[in-house]
């Protein structure tokens, strides 16, 4: 009896190594261990045995149970791991397919231009203020010390509506707006980006429309020196820690002194076709705010003093992406607006 | 304005700096140099020439064979081709070797069989542009006067080795419109002192107030006239030394007398007039305003109509001169004048300016009115014309001057502290680097205490507040030197408004969505300016247009974005999509500024999905567009108040439009561009959208709260109805949402069949209804009661029917 359990045990184990499938691995399992299986029969036949072996021969028995049905579990592992393989390899992709595109458009390169400027001056606590761009001629002009007949008007050409209306020809009237409703009280510290239009042909460098980004600061003591350090901080967060900037002395009528701001060029100083071998690219027009354009808007100008820039969007983004022609940003080719897409 | 470093140098030192140097300082202290010309240093080889003989080339009509001593042992053979060469000519000779402007150079050559060794060159082929040539010479070859050398050097003659430094100037510095303004600025930044020429003309005794009377009819345009008489002028062309420098100023040579005046006004910038005193016939002059309607005939020749706002110079019965802009053909001086008569006056700008623009008239002399002209210049440039009239036309200057009128303004005083000074600019100074400065300007100083007071010399009109006092101390002492500070005081919380802030969200949801954004222009031709528009009025026009095209403001974004995608589409991009940003104008009637709304539009066309490889494609269509709109109203917390209405307006395709209403309220359109225009525009199939930016991003919206996620299972039912093919998605949807009542939690539109299934004039429509009752679990019993409504519902106002 012994024997003959352990010669199942052995072929069992056998024919289990061998199987060929999860179904045939079955059939072994109920051919040797089922109700009908030898080892079951075999236990049928313990009656006969004395007292003495029955135990013995139990605990056999279950040794044998044990060593085929882990004989046949470790098949099953393996075929079942096999089953996955084959599975998995049919299931194989070319992974360099190309994948299922998901759109995406972007902004405009001056969008990107205005929100970056925008944010760089939110982060000096400046708030943004927008105004019409059809303005009234007090705004645009008057109140900017630019009375009518002045001989510097002729130094925008304007579009003209009306003798009185006009589009305006830069952002300052956003200032002249935000100063009257402030009332006489500082501080201002805004920034006014926006569309503007000039009568100008259109060609590589002129646009009859563009836009501008002007900077206002009023407040108790606001120094020359104020507006250098702002510009200084601008042009480092816009073009590179490593540049600099230059004031030059010029002339805008809302603004004494008045002064130019160039910013030293990516060149290094070497001169390059950017700079026309200079080393500086002008890139604002900047001043302190006139006394009679801070008494127009309602500020005492023997206690408050405030500073003014402005730059134009376009000028800034040809700079900084080496664009050739101003007229690029109006034309609206994809193939010039997606290369602004990209996350700098 | 042109300054010639030769002639600037008669004024200040200036012969340590170079031309450069010079220019970079004049820059940095606040006049812009924008080039410096070196003329000769693109040229060489140039010498003066003797003509000894010209005969007619044997082979060729228009050229001469000509023997030239170019100052070497033997005269050299030229051929040249300009008519009015000639022996006993002296000229300038490009020799062979020589390089003229754009390195043009000159070889030895063989011309029809003639041997020519060299040039003899016009002045513009020396690089003297042909406007500024005197006229006798503009078309040929230039004859140098006879106090040349054959061999010296041609460009040093005619003053080509010069520096030409090109100023722009700002409309402050008209005090820079002469070489004597630009000699202070220079002496300033050098800190030097300036030579100024002291006219003392040698007088006759005859005594010239006999020879002419002035009287003045409108002093406030003309508050000061001065007069000096010449006689016995002989009229010839003016040194050669007087015509190079003012070619090289940029004005053309003409005469003794006219070049006389010219370089005066550039010297001293007081434009002056010569009269031909014998033509004024009545030697009386009288100035007042033109009689309206008035004709007069100015020195071009051009009969000129004159208005009763402009000012004439007369004698007494017709205008012989326009006041500061233009003088008349009838009292010019030509080859004959013998007696001139010289006006150095002070004339009101705006006048001028009035004048000046009437007429299209803008000459050296009324840019300098207009500005304001320094009235202590006007008696010193009078005796300065007299004295070289004397000297270079031979004239007999009759004694004194003849003078009505005065104009003597009290120089300027301005005051400012040292303080406040130092405060304004952030710097540091002391008082006496400030008087060091204004010393340098030449402007008198006092010093009270804190406070110093400035007399400003009345060449420099632009300085009048303590403001300008402090850009003059900073241009002189240096921006560079200025500390880098930033603001002091209370610090403020920076930020984009809500509505900012909302316009970035929409701008980055569309982007997300795969539209790129475009920028067009606001201005446009009256025809596209009221397309596609939400809101049509008559468009806002532009009073002086510079072309049709840009005429108008535009009522919508979306003619342009059409233009930009035909623009592209034509590019081999077929596929768009485009979305901007921006306001449109409506008109509120005259002189009231136009309503701006801002829109935000977009237009698509071509594939909305691009070709994949695994075979799908999809081109844009309608319900892509609409999709990226909910989606976008979803994103603004607005999609269960935004709904959508069939409409047909202009421009779109009457079947595929809908308007896109708010609460109820339009706030936009999508539709397809109707295929005609889709035509005229060379497009395929695109799709456009427009709505308003300012009304979504104003819309009240609820603030962000939490709702409990459901506990309860949901039951879900699906049905197909059969409906009229005309019913609107919406009208069910509607019913089955009324029906359902609370329980019913979303409605899903998941198919629509119309095709050989079905009978004609049907489709089906099919649904998937949530049911869920947030308080606890449904019963099947509860869920087919509220269906059942829904059935009914949809059969008694659809007359809809469960699909078999």
């Amino acid at each position: 009896m012994e024997e003959q359990l352990k010669g199942l045990q052995e072929e069992a184990v056998m024919k289990a190594a061998a199987a060929q499938d999860l179904k045939e691995l079955n059939d072994i399992r109920v051919a040797y261990l089922g109700k009908k299986g030898p080892v079951t029969e075999v236990l049928k036949g313990m009656g006969k045995l004395s007292a003495e072996e029955r135990p013995k021969m139990g605990a056999l028995v279950n040794v044998v149970r044990e060593a085929i049905t882990k004989a046949i579990e470790t098949k099953q592992a393996s075929l079942e791991s096999e089953a996955i393989q084959k599975q998995l390899a049919e299931e194989a992709i070319d992974v360099t397919l190309p994948g299922r595109p998901v759109k995406a458009g972007g902004p405009h390169p001056l969008t990107r231009i205005t929100e970056e400027i925008e944010d760089l001056f939110i982060g000096m606590g400046y708030t943004v203020a927008e105004g019409p761009e059809v303005e009234q001629d007090y705004y645009n002009f008057e109140a900017l010390n630019l009375p009518k007949g002045h001989p510097a008007r002729d130094m925008q050409d304007t579009f003209y509506i009306t003798p009185e209306l006009l589009l305006r020809t830069h952002t300052s009237p956003v200032q002249v707006r935000t100063m009257l409703k402030h009332a006489g009280k500082g501080p201002v510290k805004i920034i006014c980006p926006g569309k503007v239009y000039r009568r100008d042909s259109d060609d590589a460098t002129h646009s009859h429309q563009f836009n501008q980004i002007e900077g206002l600061v009023v407040g108790e003591n606001i120094r020359m020196s104020d507006l250098k350090g702002t510009l200084d901080v601008f042009a480092k967060k816009m073009f590179g820690e490593d540049r600099e900037i230059r004031l030059r002395p010029s002339f805008f009528p809302f603004t004494e002194p008045s002064v130019e701001v160039d910013v030293s060029c990516m060149c290094g100083g070497k001169g390059c076709s950017i700079c026309k071998g200079t080393g500086w690219i002008e890139v604002l027009g900047a001043g302190m705010v006139h006394p009679n354009v801070l008494e127009m808007a309602g500020f005492d100008s023997s206690v408050y003093s405030g500073f003014a820039f402005g730059m134009g969007q376009e000028r800034i983004a040809m700079l900084k992406y080496g664009i050739d022609d101003i007229r690029h940003f109006y034309t609206n080719d994809l193939r010039f607006l997606q290369q602004f897409s990209v996350h700098e | 304005m042109f300054v010639s470093y030769k002639w600037l140098s008669e004024y200040v030192d200036i012969a340590d700096q170079t031309p450069e140097e010079l220019a970079e300082k004049i820059t940095r202290a606040g006049i812009e140099v924008e080039g410096v010309e070196l003329p000769a240093s693109e040229m060489k080889g140039i010498v003066v020439g003797y003509v000894k003989t010209r005969e007619q080339h044997p082979n060729a009509d228009k050229l001469s064979k000509c023997l030239v001593d170019i100052g070497e042992e033997e005269p050299v053979q030229i051929i040249c081709g300009a008519k009015n060469v000639d022996a006993g000519q002296y000229v300038a000779v490009a020799k062979t070797g020589a390089v003229l402007p754009g390195n043009f150079k000159i070889k030895r050559a063989k011309l029809r069989g003639e041997e020519s060794n060299g040039m003899i060159c016009s002045l513009s082929e020396l690089g003297i542009e042909s406007r500024l040539n005197p006229k006798e010479y503009a078309e040929g070859i230039f004859n140098f006067p006879t106090d040349v050398t054959p061999g010296e050097d041609a460009l040093a003659a005619l003053n080509r080795d010069d520096a030409i430094l090109e100023l722009s100037l700002t409309p402050n510095r008209s005090d820079a419109l002469s070489m004597i303004g630009v000699a202070y600025e220079v002496a300033a930044i050098l800190g030097r002192d300036v030579t100024l020429p002291e006219p003392s003309p040698a007088e006759a005794d005859e005594q010239a107030a006999n020879a002419v009377s002035i009287r003045i009819d409108a002093p406030e345009d003309n508050p000061v006239y001065v007069a000096r008489v010449v006689k016995n002028v002989k009229i010839g062309p003016s040194p050669l030394w007087m015509q190079t420098l003012l070619m090289n100023a940029g004005i053309r040579p003409h005469n003794n007398v006219v070049d006389i005046t010219n370089y005066v006004l550039m010297e001293y910038g007081q434009p002056l007039h010569a009269f031909d005193l014998d033509r004024v016939q009545t030697g009386e002059i009288v100035v007042r305003r033109a009689e309206q309607g008035e004709k007069f005939t100015t020195l071009d020749d051009a009969e000129r109509t004159l208005s009763a706002d402009q000012l004439v110079i007369t004698n007494g019965q017709e205008p012989i001169a326009l006041a500061g802009v233009m003088g008349g053909a009838n009292s010019e001086v030509h080859e004959g004048t013998v007696n001139v008569l010289i006006e150095s006056a002070y004339f009101d700008g705006q006048t001028v300016r009035t004048a000046s623009k009437a007429h299209g008239l803008r000459s050296e002399a009324s840019a300098r009115f207009e500005k304001g002209v320094d009235p202590s210049r006007i008696e010193a440039a009078c005796d300065r014309a007299a004295e070289l009239m004397a000297d270079l036309a031979d004239g007999r200057v009759l004694s004194g001057r003849v003078t009505a009128g005065e104009y003597n303004p009290e120089p300027k005083r301005v005051s400012i502290t040292l303080d406040r000074l130092n405060m304004r600019l952030g710097t540091d100074l002391q008082m006496g680097d400030v008087q060091d400065i204004f010393s340098r300007l030449k402007f008198k100083t006092e010093v009270n205490g804190d406070e110093i007071t400035v007399t400003v010399p009345t060449r420099r009109g632009d300085i009048t507040i303590p403001e300008d006092l402090t850009e003059e101390v900073a241009r002189l002492y240096g921006y560079d030197h200025i500390p880098l500070t930033l603001p002091e005081g209370e610090s403020l919380p920076g930020g984009l408004s809500p509505y900012q802030h909302g316009r970035r969200i929409v701008r980055r949801y569309l982007e997300g969505a795969g539209f790129t954004q475009a920028v067009t222009y606001s201005l446009t031709s009256e025809k596209r300016a009221v397309q596609f528009a939400l809101e049509v009025r008559q468009p806002v026009a532009l009073a002086m247009p510079m072309s049709e095209e840009r005429a108008y403001l535009r009522e919508s974004l979306l003619p342009h974005l059409v233009e930009a995608a035909a623009y592209n589409s034509a590019r081999q991009t077929s596929s768009v999509a485009l979305y901007e940003t921006g306001s449109i104008y409506l008109n509120e009637g005259e002189n009231v500024q136009p309503k701006e709304e801002e829109r935000v539009s977009g237009i698509v066309t071509g594939l909305w999905q691009e070709h994949l490889w695994q075979g799908e494609k999809k081109a844009a269509d309608f319900f892509a567009v609409k999709g990226v709109i909910e989606g976008l109203a979803a994103r603004l917390g607005l999609m269960e108040r935004l709904s959508f209405q069939k409409a047909a307006p202009e421009g779109f395709h009457p079947g595929r439009t809908a308007s896109v209403l708010l609460d109820g309220q339009p706030v936009g359109v999508i539709g397809q561009l109707h295929p005609a225009l889709a035509k005229e525009a060379d497009l395929k199939e695109a799709y456009l959208f427009e709505l308003k930016l300012d009304a979504l991003l104003h819309a009240e919206r609820k603030n962000l709260g939490y709702t409990p996620i459901p506990r309860f299972p949901s039951i879900s039912r699906d049905i197909a109805l059969v409906v009229d093919s005309t019913a609107e998605a919406a009208l069910l949807e509607g019913i089955i949402k009324e029906a359902g009542g609370p329980l019913l939690m979303k409605v899903h539109l998941f198919d629509v069949y119309e095709g050989d299934k079905m009978e004609e004039g049907k489709k089906s429509v099919a649904f998937a209804l949530t049911y869920m009752n947030p308080e606890k679990t449904l019963t099947d019993e509860e869920v087919t009661a509220v269906h059942e409504k829904v059935l009914a519902a949809l059969k008694e106002k659809a007359d809809a029917d469960l699909r078999a």
